[in-house]
C-alpha cells in the first residue's frame, strides 16, 4: 500500500490551517527510535500518530531457530533497561511446563535481583523524564546510584546491562559473600538520593505546574487499552501483580501497592505517574530488606537444573510484573527442543497505544512530557 | 601535554613555539569533537550511563549536538534496521564535512546476534556509511568508548589538512598504483 | 469460574458457533470458536455479568500449517478468571472479524498479526503494517516465508 492511500485513511479532515510535523525517529527526547507524526494548530496539538518499527529485530522468527536456553540473551534484549524482569516470566512459563519446582534460595535471589533492576528502572524513568522537563541535576544523582547497582550486578552476573542470569530451575551462580552488605549499603543511598529529588524535582513548583493536569488517563480509558504498570496504577486502580496474581514467593513480602491519588492536579495525570514511580521504588526497598533478612544461605542454586529442557507438547501463557508493567509471553511447544511460537507481549508496545487518545488539546512541548511519563523503551515495541 | 608542564619555566629567549599549522589545527579538531545524539537500543544506554559523572565522557572535550549540521562525528549505537538505515543515511549525508562515525556495539559492527536469523536486521552499519572506528561489545563497557575516542582522537591526529592531493599521489605513486 | 463452565454456559447461548473444548494438554485449556459468530461471543463475554472479561491480554497469530489462527488470551478484573479463545482461517482466506470495537487494545495487535502472520481482520479502521517498512513484501513469521535478497539496494542476508 503506498504512502499516498495511507494518509487517506488516517487523516479525516485536511485543513489548511494546521500544520503537519514530524517528531523523530532522531531527536533527543523520544527515548529511542520513535517517529510521530504530528498535527498542530498553532501549538495546539490536535492528532498524533505513531509510527514503529525502526528497531523491530525479528525477535520471534529468531526463536524459533534456538533451542530454550539460547533464547534467553535475547530476552533480555527485549526491554534492555531491567532485563531480570525480563526473563523471569520465560523461565516461570517453562518450569510450569516442565513441573519444575526451584530451591528456596533461588526464589529468593531471583526476588532480590528483579527488586533491585526494579529501582534501577525507575530511576532512569524519572531522571529521563526530568530531562525532558529541563531538569539535568536529577539525571546525574539518578545514574551514579545506579552505578552502585550495576556493581552489584556485575559481581552476580558477569555483565552491567544483560546478564543472562535466569535459567531453568535455578539461576546460573550463587551469590557472593558480600553480597548481603553491599545490598543493604545501596538501599540506605538509593533512600538519601530519593529523598533529595523528591524535594528538588518532584515537589518543586516549576515542575509541578509543568506536569499537573497533563495527559489525563481515566481509568476505563486504560482499562480498555489494556495498560499495565505504574501507567494503570497513576489512574488509581490498585492493581499489580504482584499481589493480584501471586507468583513466586511474593506473598510472605509486606508491601504497599502506590496508586495515584491527583495530589497535585487530576487524578491520571502525568505528576501521577512520577510520583507512583518514587513510591515504587521505596516499597522495592522494603521487599529487598526483607528478602536478605529471610533468605537461606544454605543451598545449591543449580540443583534443580533438568537434563534437557524438553517441555511436553502444549501452550502456555505466563506474565509477571516488570518495573513497565505486566510483561507476558506466549509459547507454543510442540515437544522438541525448540520452540514452535514464542510471542512477547511488550507491555510498552500496549502502553503506547494510548498516546493518540491523551495527547489531544495540549501544547507540543507537553506531547513530549506525555510520552516521558508513559516510560517507553523502544525494544519492547518493536522487539 | 609536555608543553603544559613547563609554563612556569619559560624557555629562553622570550618564550616562542614552534610547530607546523596542521599539528594545531588537528590538536584543536581532535580535543573538541562534537557528538550527534542518537541512540537506537541498548548500547544508548551504557551511552548514557557513560557521560552520567561516574564514567564522564565530556572532559575528553565531547558535547552533544541535537542538529547534524553542528555535528563532528556520529556514534551508530544499537541494532540498524532497514527501516532505518535510510534515515541513517540521510543524517550522515547531512552533516558537514570533516565527519566521523564511530559503530559502537557487535549489532552496528556486523549485525549482532540477529547475524543469522534477524531478516530485517542490516548486518553491520558499514554496508551503508563509511566507519572510522569499531568498538566491540554487547554492550560495550564505558571504558571501551573512551578507547574508541581515543582511537579516534589519535586517526585525526594523523590527518592531513595541507598539500593532501600531492600527499596521495606521492603515495600512490610509491606502491606502484599510478604511472606518474 | 472455570473454563469448562464457561465453555458450557456459552455452548447453551451459541450452540454450533462453539466447536471445540480442548484441555488435553498440561496446561492452559482453550475453546476453539468459528470465525461468523466471533464478534459477537466477545461482546457477550465482555458485557455479560457472569463473565466480564474486560481486558484484552494478548492477540497473536499463530501458523498452523495449512491455516492461519488468531489466539486471544482475556482476563476479567472483578472476577479474576482467564480464557483462551482460538479461531483459524485457511491461508487461501484468511479473513477473521476484527475486535476493535469491544477492546481497544486489539487496535495495534491485529495491525501486527497482519504485518507478520498475514491476516486479515475485516472492520479494522487501518489495516496497514506496523512493524515492518510500509514497501515490505511477505509475512515473515510464516514457516515458508522465504527472506529477499535485496531491500531497497541493501543486502539483506
Amino acid at each position: 500500500m503506498s504512502d499516498k492511500k495511507r494518509l487517506d485513511l488516517e487523516y479525516s479532515t485536511h485543513d489548511s490551517d494546521k500544520m503537519r510535523i514530524n517528531v523523530g525517529p532522531q531527536h533527543p527526547s523520544t527515548h529511542g527510535v520513535l517517529r510521530l507524526e504530528v498535527e498542530v494548530d498553532g501549538e495546539i496539538v490536535s492528532e498524533v500518530i505513531p509510527h514503529m518499527g525502526y528497531l523491530h529485530r525479528s525477535f520471534e522468527k529468531v526463536c524459533e531457530s534456538m533451542t530454550y536456553p539460547q533464547i534467553i540473551p535475547y530476552i533480555d534484549r527485549i526491554d534492555y533497561i531491567s532485563a531480570m524482569n525480563n526473563e523471569w516470566p520465560y523461565v516461570m512459563a517453562l518450569e510450569k511446563m516442565m513441573d519444575i519446582k526451584v530451591p528456596e534460595k533461588v526464589e529468593y535471589i531471583r526476588v532480590i535481583a528483579a527488586e533491585l533492576n526494579r529501582i534501577a528502572n525507575h530511576q532512569i524513568a524519572v531522571a529521563t523524564f526530568g530531562m525532558d522537563a529541563g531538569a539535568f541535576t536529577p539525571f546525574l544523582y539518578f545514574f551514579r546510584d545506579r552505578e552502585y547497582i550495576l556493581w552489584i550486578f556485575e559481581k552476580l552476573s558477569g555483565a552491567r546491562l544483560l546478564y543472562n542470569y535466569f535459567r531453568v530451575g535455578g539461576v546460573s551462580g550463587d551469590i557472593y559473600p558480600t553480597f548481603k552488605d553491599e545490598c543493604l549499603d545501596v538501599i540506605k543511598k538509593v533512600r538519601k538520593t530519593n529523598a533529595e529529588v523528591m524535594d528538588l524535582l518532584i515537589y518543586n513548583r516549576i515542575f509541578i505546574q509543568r506536569t499537573a493536569k497533563i495527559g489525563i488517563l481515566p481509568a476505563d480509558v486504560a482499562l480498555s487499552y489494556a495498560c499495565s504498570g505504574p501507567v494503570f496504577r497513576g489512574s488509581g486502580v490498585k492493581y499489580d501483580l504482584r499481589k493480584d496474581e501471586t507468583y513466586s514467593i511474593y506473598d510472605r513480602f509486606d508491601f504497599d501497592i502506590p496508586v495515584g491519588k491527583g495530589e497535585v492536579g487530576v487524578k491520571g495525570d502525568c505528576w501521577d505517574r512520577n510520583i507512583v514511580r518514587m513510591h515504587e521504588m521505596e516499597q522495592s526497598c522494603k521487599i529487598i530488606e526483607q528478602a536478605l533478612a529471610q533468605m537461606p544461605m544454605e543451598g545449591d542454586v543449580t540443583a534443580a537444573f533438568p537434563k534437557k529442557i524438553r517441555p511436553p507438547k502444549g501452550e502456555i501463557y505466563m506474565r509477571a510484573e516488570g518495573p513497565k508493567g505486566d510483561l507476558g509471553f506466549y509459547i507454543v511447544s510442540n515437544g522438541s527442543d525448540k520452540p514452535e511460537r514464542v510471542k512477547a507481549r511488550g507491555t510498552s508496545f500496549v502502553n503506547l497505544s494510548v498516546i493518540p487518545e491523551i495527547s489531544k488539546g495540549y501544547m507540543f512541548a507537553d506531547l513530549i512530557l506525555i510520552l516521558g511519563s508513559i516510560d517507553i523503551v523502544l525494544g519492547e515495541v518493536d522487539r | 601535554m609536555g608543553l603544559l608542564n613547563r609554563l612556569d619555566d619559560p624557555y629562553e629567549g622570550g618564550g616562542i613555539l614552534m610547530g607546523t599549522v596542521e599539528d594545531l589545527l588537528n590538536w584543536g579538531r581532535s580535543k573538541s569533537d562534537y557528538y550527534l545524539h542518537f541512540g537506537l537500543a541498548c548500547c544508548a544506554i551504557e551511552f548514557m550511563a557513560m557521560n552520567a559523572s561516574h564514567f564522564d565522557f565530556m572532559r575528553f572535550g565531547t558535547i552533544p549536538r541535537t542538529s547534524p549540521r553542528q555535528a563532528d562525528f556520529i556514534m551508530i549505537t544499537g541494532t540498524v534496521t532497514f527501516k532505518m538505515a535510510d534515515r541513517i543515511k540521510i543524517l550522515y549525508e547531512q552533516m558537514a564535512e570533516p565527519k566521523y562515525v564511530i559503530s559502537v556495539g557487535s549489532c552496528s559492527n556486523c549485525g549482532g546476534p540477529y547475524f543469522e536469523h534477524g531478516y530485517h536486521v542490516l548486518k553491520g552499519v558499514d554496508r551503508i556509511i563509511p566507519v572510522d572506528v569499531y568498538i566491540p561489545g554487547c554492550p560495550p563497557r564505558p571504558e571501551a568508548f573512551h578507547e574508541g575516542m581515543i582511537q579516534l582522537q589519535k586517526k585525526i591526529n594523523e590527518q592531513s589538512i595541507f598539500n593532501k592531493r600531492k600527499k596521495l599521489k606521492a603515495e600512490l605513486k610509491k606502491n606502484n598504483l599510478i604511472s606518474k | 469460574m472455570l473454563p469448562n463452565e464457561i465453555y458450557n454456559n456459552l455452548k447453551t447461548e451459541f450452540g454450533d458457533a462453539i466447536i471445540e473444548y480442548n484441555d488435553a494438554q498440561p496446561t492452559d485449556p482453550f475453546i476453539l470458536i468459528s470465525t461468523g459468530m466471533l464478534f459477537d461471543i466477545c461482546h457477550t463475554l465482555r458485557d455479560n455479568e457472569e463473565f466480564l472479561f474486560d481486558y484484552l491480554m494478548s492477540l497473536s497469530g499463530m501458523d498452523l500449517g495449512e491455516n492461519v489462527g488468531v489466539v486471544y488470551h482475556l482476563y476479567s478484573m472483578k472476577y479474576k478468571h482467564k480464557l483462551v479463545l482460538k479461531v483459524v482461517a485457511p491461508k487461501t482466506d484468511p479473513k477473521v472479524p476484527s475486535v476493535e470495537m469491544i477492546w481497544r487494545s486489539a487496535d495495534w495487535h491485529e495491525r501486527e498479526a497482519y504485518d507478520l502472520m498475514g491476516v486479515i481482520f475485516e472492520g479494522h479502521h487501518n489495516m496497514i503494517r506496523i512493524l515492518c517498512p510500509y514497501d515490505w513484501e511477505g509475512f515473515p513469521l510464516r514457516k515458508d516465508y522465504k527472506v529477499p535478497e535485496i531491500y531497497r539496494g541493501m543486502k539483506v542476508s
